[in-house]
């Protein structure tokens, strides 16, 4: 086995650290930590901040790669790139269909054409994989998908008990209670911390993840794709690609947005004048076109330079990383005119000009003094343009101007599904499965981001 | 005819319940005016809008009556309470900026507030609104009708304000800080304005005010409130005369003047006890001299003490009075070596002009200038205090500023400057390095002065590194350490972060900051405005210590004539970008020459303890 770092996967692994290293500070400073602690002490915010952990440990797994060794063969690798999502989906990444398939189903969608008692005909076949393990599907169909269901609630709702039980037995430890105290404090919600929603969030999902799980080892549980990929396995992919464009476009805009909008507003003058002609121009290109220029000369370099990317998983991600990078740099300037309109009301604060008075030089001026003060701005846009970012990259896709279409990403569903739509009969759980994932990440990203506005925003009024 | 019965008004926050007022019972006659005097976080606006009920959602009235004539106002329903606001009882708020509604006509404003309350309609709502302008002292009211509030001055919003709550003609007004956001001359003129009308209407007025000269100017009968209760209640003349209670003595001790020069203000020590506990004693006990166990065991009750002068102390008690101890007096530099003013100036400034360019059209040229400061001459010595007066837009902040050289890049700046020997106007870099370790500005606002994402070791650092490189790590910090003891902060200062302060003590943070380079001289821009008059006392001593022990040189910016009358060995009043005249302090005080200090100097209210006042007025 090789272990593979795609670049995406540098940037995805440099984002958690980064991450964890910004919680251990928060950790050590008393007023960050009063702020965060706020902003997890809302139900909706710590619910959303459940989901959206979910996805987030989805996209982690997918986002650990590595080239299976070759039987019998030392140091040759096999070309396909895993990763460790893909072992656990491995039933539905192989069980692959002929073509379409329903929800749940246990024959093809469409008649397709055989051969029965040796005449040829069109009918309904029998899916290789997806329910076949019934002999008299048509009796037996239905109270087999009602067992699995009720196992997988059943399922669903132990481990939602476990992890009650596991609060329970932290709270009682930590509040040095008694296990029945501290439950009836958890469950009338007096523990400080939201923790009945998060656990009742966790409910819900576990035992989704449940049913899922159960009906997925028979089933295809959300159907097939027209190539007779399963899309329970399309769709928990694509998580990992929205994931990606969000936080590493966002990575790319923040420094640029920040540095430039700090430097304007401090600076004034010719600077300023400079800075806002750019932003002011790049803010008049239409974005789509800049970025299908880009796009198109990035896909004649890949396909130049073959022995850059020697596996197709290497130029899909190439693919996806350059996409990033030309989403930040065309997203920056609402953030820069923000920061620069505050740091142009901050710069005539009295602790600059006390730090003026001092002679103190003006890149310490912009590195102490003004950078930490526009954090919370820049905290709060970091989340709210994550969405916008997500929901960026499914337009694009959708124009055909996106992500490498072998990659799996919503926006690619979404443009396959647009021409499903139109068939007859129609092929509808395509859509209903892109939009269900994306607007659940998207939504839980919102609400969660609307949390940290309302804890970071110093004009919101905390009642 | 308004009469508070045991109000109690809680207000629902992150930390608990905070009963900002408790327990308060007053009554106010027709004709008479109430000052509701208190420090802030005493609850004097949470009680004013407890009897208009325009509390916030997380407040509540929890118990007692609000009563105005016959009707209950706190039991009232929401439909019908809005016909006593506005109808009844109206109100005018401190700032006149944001009272107003920025995009409407005051004409449009005020025939609103006509329409609503009275019978009047059209062209008689609009001519009534005219005269009420005309009786507010507007002039050209005819065409003022027509302005938007940004053509008016605050002092014309102000009386525009007082227009529309006196439009429906109320039986009772309520002035919350009327008169703080204006200059001193203005001030005068909106309170002579509010009594005549009073007078005039018959109306009751409760004023709700910080400032003891304002009450002993209007008011017939004044509440002193403290932590979120009525100490003591008496008529002006009984207060004034004798003020009962520890922290109403204590209160009156703080206000600097002149007659307190040669001593330290009676500065109180401690802050206001958070509201969200529950007291079981005196709330002033832990701050009063006074204070026994009794004091601190035992809730006081309201004393009745005649004529209907009242006092939550238990030195007036009928059996068993805790003995009053009176505060020791206390002499600046007592045995410490005395001031010395050196001859040569310290700092010398001759012909001073300063000028803000003007920039418009496409390329932003410069196409004039608005010159904020003509002229401006003066000289300070060393260990000297020179007190810059004048009132908002005089030019007086830019003045300081422009010494410091902060406006470099943002106004055009002629004249010279004399720091010692460098010439600050024409210094280049390393020569305004040397003159930045010899002068420092200390800022108005404790709030927006410190940087809230650093620790108060880092800010007091910062000066010592850069403009004392020469200093190690070792020795800044052993600087720092001296720098919270001179301004008395504890050592555990170091490691916190400013909103962990109040106001006074970010303020202190402020003045070590300052004093970190060792300067010579200090500009202190309106240092103590923004603070609460027992805090100003603390800063104010401080200062004067600080003077005595470094023989720093203060230029002092202010507009309250207490503190310059406290403080300042020199004077100089400017109006409109110009000195008009300097002096000594004494003589200037007692002798002023030019009309404008004249005015000003005048426009002062004063507070006059132990004599009654002939003028009071009682209620019909």
């Amino acid at each position: 086995m090789k272990i593979v770092v795609l670049w995406t996967d540098w940037v995805v692994l440099l984002v958690l650290l980064g991450t964890l290293a910004y919680g251990w500070k928060v950790m050590r400073q008393p007023h960050l930590a009063v702020t965060w602690r706020k902003a997890f002490n809302t139900a909706t915010g710590t619910s959303a901040a459940t989901v959206l952990a979910v996805f987030l440990v989805i996209g982690l797994l997918d986002s650990l790669h590595y080239r299976p060794a070759i039987a019998g063969k030392a140091d040759a690798y096999a070309t396909e790139t895993r990763s460790v999502l893909d072992d656990i989906l491995h039933q539905q990444q192989t069980g692959r269909e002929r073509s379409y398939s329903a929800p749940l189903a246990y024959q093809g969608y469409e008649k397709e054409a055989t051969v029965i008692d040796g005449q040829a005909t069109r009918a309904y076949l029998r899916l290789q994989h997806g329910g076949a393990h019934l002999d008299q599907p048509e009796q037996q169909w239905a109270a087999d998908v009602l067992l699995r269901t009720l196992a997988g609630v059943g399922l669903g709702l132990l481990v939602a008990a476990a992890a009650t039980a596991l609060a329970v037995l932290l709270l009682a430890r930590k509040r040095r209670q008694g296990l029945g105290v501290a439950w009836r404090s958890l469950r009338r919600g007096q523990v400080g911390f939201p923790l009945r929603a998060v656990l009742l969030t966790l409910t819900v999902l576990a035992v989704l993840a449940g049913v899922m799980a159960m009906l997925a080892t028979a089933y295809h549980v959300l159907g097939t794709d027209r190539v007779g990929n399963d899309l329970l396995y399309v769709v928990l992919k694509s998580i990992r690609t929205a994931l990606v464009i969000g936080t590493m476009s966002t990575l790319v805009t923040m420094p640029i947005a920040v540095g430039l909008g700090i430097c304007a507003g401090y600076l004034r003058g010719w600077v300023d004048e400079a800075i806002q002609y750019v932003y002011t121009v790049i803010n008049s290109i239409p974005y789509v076109l800049l970025i299908a220029a880009v796009v198109l000369i990035l896909m004649v370099f890949i396909d130049n330079h073959p022995d850059l990317f020697p596996t197709s998983a290497e130029r899909t991600d190439a693919r996806l990383f350059f996409l990033c990078i030309i989403l930040g740099m065309t997203s920056w300037t609402e953030l820069c005119r923000l920061i620069r309109g505050e740091v142009i009301k901050l710069r005539e604060a009295e602790y600059i000009q006390a730090a003026q008075a001092f002679g103190v030089g003006t890149w310490r001026i912009l590195l102490v003094h003004l950078l930490p003060n526009v954090m919370h701005l820049i905290l709060i846009s970091m989340v709210i343009n994550f969405s916008g970012l997500v929901l960026a990259e499914a337009v694009l896709s959708y124009v055909g101007i996106g992500v490498d279409p072998s990659m799996q990403s919503f926006g690619t569903l979404i443009n396959t599904a647009r021409l499903e739509l139109s068939r007859e009969p129609t092929i509808w759980w395509t859509l209903a499965t892109a939009f269900t994932f994306m607007f659940s990440l998207v939504l839980s990203a919102n609400l969660f981001s609307d949390a940290i506005r309302d804890a970071f925003d110093p004009r919101a009024t905390h009642k | 005819m308004l009469q508070l019965d045991q109000l109690r008004t809680e207000i629902h926050s992150s930390q608990g319940i905070v009963v900002a007022v408790d327990g308060v019972s007053l009554a106010i006659q027709p004709g008479e005016t109430f000052a509701l005097v208190g420090e802030s976080g005493s609850g004097k606006s949470v009680t004013a809008l407890s009897i208009s009920r325009l509390l916030p959602d997380n407040a509540c009235i929890a118990a007692g009556d609000v009563r105005l004539d016959d009707a209950s106002l706190a039991d009232l329903p929401e439909s019908e309470m809005r016909a006593y606001r506005g109808g009844r009882i109206a109100m005018i708020f401190q700032e006149p900026a944001t009272s107003l509604n920025a995009v409407m006509s005051v004409g449009r404003q005020l025939v609103e507030a006509i329409t609503t309350h009275t019978e009047l309609r059209g062209a008689a709502a609009r001519a009534k609104a005219v005269d009420w302008l005309k009786r507010v002292g507007i002039a050209e009211p005819e065409r003022r009708i027509d302005s938007y509030p940004f053509q008016l001055s605050g002092g014309q919003k102000q009386r525009v304000m007082i227009a529309m709550a006196l439009a429906t003609e109320p039986a009772l007004l309520i002035a919350d800080e009327p008169t703080t956001a204006l200059d001193v001359t203005v001030q005068k003129q909106i309170l002579d304005l509010l009594l005549d009308l009073q007078r005039e209407r018959g109306m009751a007025m409760l004023l709700i005010t910080h400032d003891l000269g304002v009450v002993s100017q209007v008011a017939d009968r004044v509440g002193i409130m403290y932590a979120g209760e009525l100490v003591e209640l008496g008529s002006k003349a009984a207060f004034f005369s004798k003020p009962l209670h520890p922290y109403a003595t204590r209160l009156l001790g703080a206000l600097p003047d002149v007659d307190k020069r040669g001593h330290l203000l009676e500065a109180i020590a401690g802050s206001v006890p958070p509201l969200y506990q529950a007291f079981d004693g005196c709330r002033f006990a832990p701050r009063c001299y006074s204070a026994t166990a009794r004091c601190r065991g035992e809730i006081p009750p309201m004393y009745e003490m005649g004529g209907g002068h009242g006092v939550r102390c238990f030195a007036y008690a009928p059996e068993a009075a805790v003995p009053l101890v009176l505060p020791p007096l206390r002499d600046i530099g007592a045995g410490r070596v005395a001031r010395q003013l050196g001859d040569k100036a310290l700092l010398a400034v001759e012909n001073l002009r300063v000028r803000f360019p003007i920039r418009s059209g496409l390329l932003q040229r410069v196409s004039g200038h608005v010159d904020a400061v003509h002229e401006v001459s003066f000289s300070l010595r060393p260990g000297e205090t020179l007190a810059l007066v004048g009132e908002s837009g005089s030019g007086k902040t830019t003045t300081g500023k422009a010494i410091l050289q902060l406006l470099r890049g943002t106004a055009v700046v002629d004249g010279q400057a004399m720091l010692g020997d460098i010439d600050l106007m024409r210094a280049g870099k390393a020569e305004l390095m040397r003159a930045r370790r010899q002068m420092q500005i200390i800022f108005q606002d404790p709030f927006g002065s410190l940087n809230p994402r650093m620790r108060v070791g880092e800010i007091l650092a910062e000066g010592i590194q850069s403009l004392r490189p020469e200093l190690d790590l070792a020795e800044r910090r052993r600087r720092v350490d001296d720098l919270l003891e001179q301004v008395s902060l504890p050592q555990s200062a170091l490691t916190r972060f400013p909103h962990e302060f109040s106001g006074g003590q970010r303020q202190r943070i402020a003045i070590a900051r300052a004093l970190a380079v060792e300067p010579s001289l200090i500009v202190c821009d309106e240092p103590t405005s923004a603070l609460d008059v027992s805090v100003q006392a603390q800063i104010l001593n401080l200062l004067k210590e600080l003077q005595q022990q470094l023989g720093v040189a203060y230029l002092f910016i202010t507009h309250n004539i207490g503190v310059v009358e406290y403080l300042a060995d020199r004077i100089a009043v400017m109006q409109a970008g110009r000195i008009v005249e300097t002096g000594e302090s004494a003589s200037l005080l007692t002798a002023p020459q030019h009309a404008y200090t004249r005015t000003l100097l005048a426009a002062v209210p004063r507070v006059v303890v132990g004599e009654a006042d002939a003028e009071v007025l009682l209620p019909a």
